[in-house]
């Protein structure tokens, strides 16, 4: 079974794409939040629970850039999202064997 | 006097209200609505301004676009005040939704409840939704 990373553009408010990756997402793959999706990342927003709900068997990881554009920085994220910067986005496209964008 | 510039007759004033939903930077929608607010503004005509669902996000505190490259056109909001556009409205729920408050945002908004936005809505005589 190949492991896959699933990237997330867009904002859980606006489309329903994070929602038909949590559903989808195989246990064990990772889904990093980028672009809009950095919003799903918000520990005190409605879409959180839905992402809390999948932390034990998703990793998750949102990409700093994004969130600091956006006016973030200071906001809670959700307890065990990990922050990566674009260098990290490249690992971990090569760490996984698909890559995954849910457009 | 302009070549638009009616000779004669009362100015007709007309109300305009432009409703933001969707976030900054993600699309080009934020960016080309704010532009069309200051362009509108400068016809003397009454505004308001309303952010609601993702829009509210544009008002966001504290960005900083350096990492990702794209002009962070956040402080601009700060000129509506200077163009005496003066209704803005910020929908209560949405920022609710997204665990946000008035003190998160740039500039000073009104914030109000759905049921006072739809009238404040109906009494438009031109909506431009982006």
């Amino acid at each position: 079974m190949s492991k896959m990373l699933h990237l997330i553009n867009k904002s859980p408010f606006d489309r329903n794409a994070l929602d038909s990756c949590l559903r989808l997402a195989q246990a064990g793959s990772s889904v990093l939040l980028i672009e809009d999706g950095v919003y799903a990342a918000l520990g005190n927003a409605d879409s959180a629970k839905a992402v809390r709900e999948r932390m034990g068997d998703l990793t998750f990881y949102v990409l700093g850039p994004d969130v600091s554009a956006r006016g973030l920085d200071d906001s809670p994220l959700i307890d065990g999202i990990d922050v990566v910067d674009y260098g990290g986005f490249v690992d971990l496209v090569v760490e996984h064997d698909v890559a995954q964008s849910w457009l | 006097m302009e070549p638009w510039e009616e000779e004669d007759g009362p100015e007709v004033v007309k109300r305009f209200m432009y409703v933001n939903r969707r976030a900054p930077y993600g699309t080009i929608y934020a960016l080309e609505c704010l532009e069309v607010v200051l362009i509108a503004a400068a016809f003397d005509q009454d505004v308001s301004v309303v952010f609601a669902d993702d829009g509210v996000y544009q008002l966001k505190k504290d960005q900083d676009t350096t990492g990702i490259g794209m002009k962070n056109f956040s402080k601009t909001y700060r000129a509506l005040d200077d163009y005496d556009v003066e209704k803005i409205y910020v929908e209560k729920e949405s920022l609710e939704k997204r665990g946000l408050t008035a003190d998160d945002l740039i500039i000073p908004v009104e914030v109000v409840a759905t049921d006072k936005l739809r009238k404040i809505m109906a009494q438009q005589d031109v909506v431009i939704s982006s």
